[in-house]
């Protein structure tokens, strides 16, 4: 691993049991800033759990993971909220509130902090509305709008508080082919503008190929392999090509 | 081989016997938790009002209906057997004291348990598994302050007034069975409840209520921050948020009823 001399975010030898199952095992990662990382594996594999770990959502069993110079594992309270509000996250359903209308769901986050005058908050929310091409759904409930819809107003709440880091949780799940590449170009035009860093977990092979600048492979609780698409792709290791190629290994279930 | 069979149910025992610790504990500590982000400001009084509208307001009809066919059972019943005494006179007390003290804090909670403390624990259960409230803790907002602590005040503030809803409706019926069913006058009947219901028995049925509102909410927001997998999880938590909050209010009933004056 290269890695630049002061990376966004470092995950060391983290470690994770659940009952008698290990899902990580030491996993050691660099995202630089403004990286678009993209962490793939199998089903299951603790994709979801690792994103967990640098939200502070989960504690570890062993290992760190350093934010801004801050080791997350051990924050509490405060401390841990302040990192938090540098954060934007993309739920795997999107995890927007039923009770709130799209655009209050987008308000909500901005509203609550209090950070920005009372005048600003509808235009902003509109805005960030308007940025992921929903400007005319404001008004309907997450349950009246599409699923492709929900991870697009998802992304724009993750947005509108101008997070410098941003996690999505598998954002493409369930969506035709179609859908996961305009999620995609979505994800990779505001990763342009706004150049936060980002880390996604996700499943959609080959497709992520095109927009990650870095991949990392996570493999039997550890990251197995980390690189640039290209290098990825063309890795003679065999654990590596079973998955990208989506082979079938022998004792699989 | 008998060793071991005795030292394993001996072990499971402690196990068991420190399994339900734990969980008391966790509960004890989730209120704890709760009632210290009560005292930190801000207060989000708009959650709250509309929890309070939903545990209050919409229980209310099941609370009419209820309570009137409760009042009108104690009246019926009431001056069937005072007037084998003779002292049918004090139906009206009879009625008055039993719902004021027991059965209007006690059916009102039971009847709001079945409507909205299912439902809040579904309700939460459901935002815990699609990750709303991990969103809210990433966004900064702990759901402690946004989710349980307006929902344990509405339920404080919800059910001493559904109880006292209860208590007047069940009056009521109870003066239309023995008023104007068995021909008591009125004055006998509204005279005898002014006579002898004092306000150490309204106190009663107010401290009764409000401990009931905390059990149903603080069950309920427990269970549902709690919740297992999937639809079954949610299933099984809105389950054990009813027979627990239920249980916990009849065994506190008889509890608070014998400690409060």
């Amino acid at each position: 691993m290269t890695g630049t001399p002061a990376p966004a975010i470092r995950v060391e030898a983290l470690r994770k049991r659940f009952g008698s199952q290990e899902v990580l095992r030491g996993v050691d990662l660099e995202i630089a800033p403004s990286e678009l990382m993209v962490v793939i594996g199998r089903s299951g594999g603790g994709k979801s759990v690792l994103l967990r770990h640098l939200l502070g959502l989960v504690r570890p069993d062993a290992g760190r993971v350093i934010i801004d110079g801050q080791d997350v594992t051990t924050l509490h309270g405060q401390a841990l909220d302040r990192i938090r509000e540098r954060f934007g996250v993309v739920f795997q359903g999107g995890a927007l509130f039923d009770s709130l209308t799209v655009l209050e769901n987008i308000l909500f986050p901005i509203r609550e902090r209090r950070r920005l005058p009372a005048a600003d908050l509808l235009p902003r929310a509109q805005e960030a509305l308007a940025q992921v091409g929903l400007g005319e759904m404001g008004h309907k409930y997450p349950a009246e709008i599409s699923g492709g819809m929900r991870k697009r107003v998802a992304i724009a709440r993750a947005l509108v508080t101008e997070p410098q880091v941003v996690f999505l949780d598998e954002p493409t799940t369930g969506l035709d082919p179609i859908l996961v590449n305009s999620i995609h170009h979505l994800v990779v035009g505001l990763h342009r503008k706004f150049g936060f860093t980002a880390v996604m977990v996700s499943h959609e092979i080959p497709e992520i190929f095109q927009i990650a600048h870095r991949v990392a492979v996570l493999h039997e609780g550890r990251i197995h392999a980390v690189g640039t698409p290209e290098e990825i792709q063309g890795s003679s290791d065999p654990a590596v090509r079973r998955f990208i190629h989506g082979e079938v290994e022998e004792q699989a279930v | 081989m008998s060793g071991s069979l005795v030292l394993d149910s001996i072990q499971g025992l402690g196990r068991y016997g420190l399994d339900t610790l734990s969980a008391l504990g966790r509960f004890g500590v989730f209120l704890a938790e709760a009632l210290r982000w009560a005292a930190v400001p801000p207060f989000k009084a708009r959650q709250a009002l509309q929890r309070v509208w939903f545990v209050g307001l919409r229980s209310m009809s099941v609370i009419l209906l209820t309570g009137a066919f409760t009042g009108m059972v104690l009246g019926l019943q009431g001056i069937l057997m005072l007037q084998r005494v003779g002292s049918e006179a004090f139906v009206g007390p009879l009625v008055a004291i039993a719902l004021v003290r027991e059965l209007g804090p006690v059916l009102a909670a039971l009847m709001v348990t079945g409507r909205a403390g299912s439902a809040l624990a579904a309700e939460i259960g459901v935002m815990r598994i699609t990750e709303q409230i991990d969103a809210l803790t990433v966004m900064a907002l702990n759901p402690m302050r946004y989710l349980v602590v307006p929902t344990l005040v509405a339920g404080v503030v919800a059910l001493p007034l559904l109880a006292w809803v209860f208590d007047v409706v069940g009056i009521y019926g109870g003066y239309l069975v023995t008023v104007k069913l068995f021909g008591m006058s009125s004055g006998t009947y509204f005279g005898q409840i002014r006579a002898f219901l004092d306000t150490g028995d309204i106190w009663v049925g107010f401290w009764k209520a409000l401990v009931f509102g905390l059990i149903i909410t603080w069950v309920a927001c427990y269970k549902g921050f709690h919740v297992g997998h999937g639809a079954e999880g949610v299933g099984r938590a809105t389950t054990e948020a009813v027979v627990l909050a239920s249980v916990l209010i009849l065994v506190l009933d008889y509890v608070l009823g014998s400690v409060l004056p």
